[in-house]
């Protein structure tokens, strides 16, 4: 797969006759361009149930941060112009899991430079463009942790193998298009026996400004996964086998007067989720192994906003929801299920917090948070203070 | 598949471009592309004199127009590295990215100031090239000038005639205003002034101003009310004439220190479309000049 894709690549730049001279000389500083993420803080949650969200089945990685003081991921990020042709981009991040650490290749990607037509193509592991926040690294989300949807419907951000082409129209109202043919080793895919490509993505981004002070992108996409024995949960594990869709739209406003974030600035972001599992859950598969047809329908979104009020201090807003009335499994026989049938609340999450950034390099952060998305609806207080450090070149930022 | 892309691509190669499209990175470089290129161009200007061009975003809209440039004119210097590499990642063409011909740096044709010893964050958002706001001294875009419009006829040989006569005529008109700027701007030379950020280094070494101190402690940092109060300080020693700020800086600190020291605030357009009638590079310069001898004349009676 990859390999033939390369070889189009090359061979379309050359046959369109691109060869651009040798790239930019190097120096110090751009070349290749290393930094380095420092974030930790301190957590405190009220509640110290198990971290579970009724009507959903939560994928790997999906837990809380620690309480108390800790590191979270360190994240060292190398990128360079590869030559004329490539670029390449890899993130390694040192993360602690049960007292251990371990290192986990986050992404580790080469990209186009110089395919004709307004087309790219990028191959290897990165995180998948759809959605809107499913490609903003942790550093540069505006709260501590990820909205709802994601950790419930797509177990943190999805990051896989693959290979990604895009096309970006040649019109003054920005459009593109994207397709992503992935491994399927991850949520919602997932499972042990793979082989072949088991996810397929596909976005549509549509953006322009309103005058100089506002700017906008609207959002499309589309992930079909399939699951091929992918196990969730800690305690009793469960097996899900068959087809996961899930269908986004997202969209972000940013305000600032005349363009100018000296001051003030505004940005306000929404994000609606649609998935539909179909299949067969098998519940202790390794013991009991209790079958059922699944029939999954879970949806949720979030609406959030950050107001940079003066220079460097911004607060911000989120309310999280997330709707999962409509699961059916036929075959509960002894309640193994329940959890996923568990209707009788609506998951629910408020946050609101507050930053301050010393430069574009440092930012220091409180949130405040009420959770209501366990079972039953019971409520978690949750406080947060987190140092976000970039040490190293200036991280250019996507919109 | 190859053979179609092929065919594809040589029909949009072979389609006659009406004008050459050029996207200038801050308003300057669109400014003095208008000059140079007349009607043989469209120009598109992703920033302008009110935004603080360190922080861009590489918003959709200038993806959109990235997309279809033929010829980006950037200042380069790391001013634009915020925004910039994003534009080219998400912009797919081939035919601007750097070290191409279709990609202008402005830096590269005019001797930098305050290139760094050493590069540390400790000392700011400080810059590896030097300060890269090379707009600010007029002689600079003379400078920038000629190599632009030798990098325009090259990509667009069909005008470059068109484009050997305008510089021609340009760089007589432009040589005459220097003239008439330098000699209007005697009477600053000398004078000390407070700025905002190191932002005017250029229009200080061009007229002789001198810099008593900046109200930003290091590049990049806002001041604090610990730092103003230093400033203050300096001030009771070295006196300065007036305080500076750029069209898109903040106001508040430049005008805590005038209402401390009576001294007035000069807001500069700091680039074409910072103030009425900057509308070219020509009004960019005489709005200038205009408020910096208005602010030295009406404490000139004072020091």
């Amino acid at each position: 797969m990859h390999r033939s894709l390369f070889r189009f690549a090359l061979g379309a730049t050359l046959a369109a006759g691109v060869i651009p001279a040798a790239a930019q000389n190097a120096t110090p500083s751009s070349n290749p361009k290393i930094s380095l993420i420092l974030v930790g803080g301190y957590a405190d949650y009220s509640s110290r149930a198990p971290a579970e969200v009724s009507g959903v089945l939560l994928g790997p990685e999906t837990d809380l941060a620690p309480a108390g003081l800790s590191v979270g991921e360190t994240e060292l990020v190398v990128d360079a112009n590869v030559d004329d042709q490539f670029h390449g981009w890899a993130t390694v991040a040192l993360a602690n899991e049960d007292g251990e650490t371990v290192v986990e290749l986050e992404e580790a990607y080469f990209n186009t430079l110089a395919l004709p037509l307004g087309l790219a193509v990028k191959g290897g592991r990165f995180f998948s463009d759809i959605g809107y926040q499913n490609h903003v690294h942790a550093h540069g989300w505006d709260f501590v942790d990820l909205p709802l949807v994601y950790r419930a419907l797509l177990a943190g951000q999805l990051n896989d193998d693959g290979v990604q082409m895009r096309w970006l129209a040649p019109t003054d109202l920005f459009m593109e298009f994207g397709a992503e043919i992935l491994r399927g080793g991850q949520f919602p895919a997932g499972g042990e026996r793979r082989s072949g490509a088991n996810s397929l993505a596909a976005f549509w981004h549509l953006g322009g400004d309103v005058g100089a002070s506002q700017s906008w992108r609207l959002g499309l996409s589309h992930l079909a996964a399939d699951a091929d024995d992918r196990r969730t949960g800690e305690a009793a594990d469960t097996g899900f086998t068959g087809d996961s869709d899930v269908r986004i739209l997202d969209v972000v406003w940013k305000w600032a007067p005349e363009g100018n974030v000296t001051r003030t600035s505004l940005v306000a972001n929404a994000e609606f989720f649609w998935r539909e599992e179909e299949g067969t859950l098998v519940s202790d598969p390794d013991g009991a192994a209790v079958a059922s047809a699944y029939e999954g329908k879970q949806r949720g979104f979030y609406v959030q906003g950050a107001w940079q009020f003066m220079p460097r201090w911004r607060a911000g807003l989120r309310y999280d929801r997330l709707d999962a009335a409509d699961n059916e499994i036929p075959n509960n026989p002894a309640g193994e299920f329940n959890g996923l049938l568990d209707d009788s609340y609506a998951p629910q999450r408020v946050a609101a917090m507050v930053d301050f950034s010393n430069s574009e390099f440092s930012r220091l952060r409180v949130q405040l948070a009420r959770d209501e998305t366990r079972p039953a609806g019971e409520a978690d207080t949750q406080l947060f203070l987190q140092y976000i450090l970039s040490l190293g070149s200036h991280p250019a930022h996507q919109f | 598949m190859t053979r179609i892309l092929l065919s594809l691509a040589l029909l949009v190669a072979a389609t006659p471009a009406l004008a050459l499209n050029v996207f200038a990175t801050v308003p300057e470089w669109g400014a003095l592309a208008r000059e140079l290129g007349g009607g043989d161009v469209e120009v598109y200007v992703a920033t302008t004199a009110l935004q603080n061009v360190h922080r861009i975003q590489a918003r959709p809209s200038l993806i959109a127009q990235y997309r279809k440039a033929q010829l980006v004119v950037a200042t380069g210097a790391d001013l634009e590295s915020g925004w910039l590499p994003a534009l080219a990642e998400k912009g797919n063409n081939p035919t601007v990215l750097p070290g191409t011909e279709g990609f202008f740096e402005a830096f590269r044709h005019v001797r930098m100031l305050e290139v760094p010893q050493v590069v540390d964050r400790s000392l700011g958002d400080v810059h590896p090239y030097g300060n890269p706001h090379i707009q600010t001294a007029a002689p600079n875009i003379l400078a920038i000038a000629g190599p632009l419009s030798v990098r325009m006829a090259a990509l667009d040989p069909a005008h470059a005639e068109g484009y050997r006569a305008r510089f021609a005529a340009f760089e007589v008109t432009w040589r005459a205003a220097l003239t008439k700027w330098e000699a209007r701007a005697k009477p600053l030379a000398g004078v000390g002034v407070v700025s905002s950020h190191r932002d005017s280094s250029y229009l200080y070494a061009w007229l002789g101003l001198r810099e008593v101190a900046t109200l930003e402690p290091k590049p990049g940092i806002p001041p604090s009310a610990g730092h103003l109060e230093q400033v203050l300080s300096t001030l009771q020693a070295t006196p300065a004439r007036m305080a500076l700020r750029a069209a898109y800086q903040d106001d508040k600190p430049a005008r805590w220190i005038s209402d401390r020291t009576g001294i007035p605030v000069v807001t500069l357009p700091f680039t074409v479309g910072g103030a009425p009638g900057t509308d070219d590079l020509y009004g960019y310069f005489d709005v200038t000049l205009q408020r910096l001898l208005d602010a030295a004349g009406t404490t000139a009676g004072g020091r």
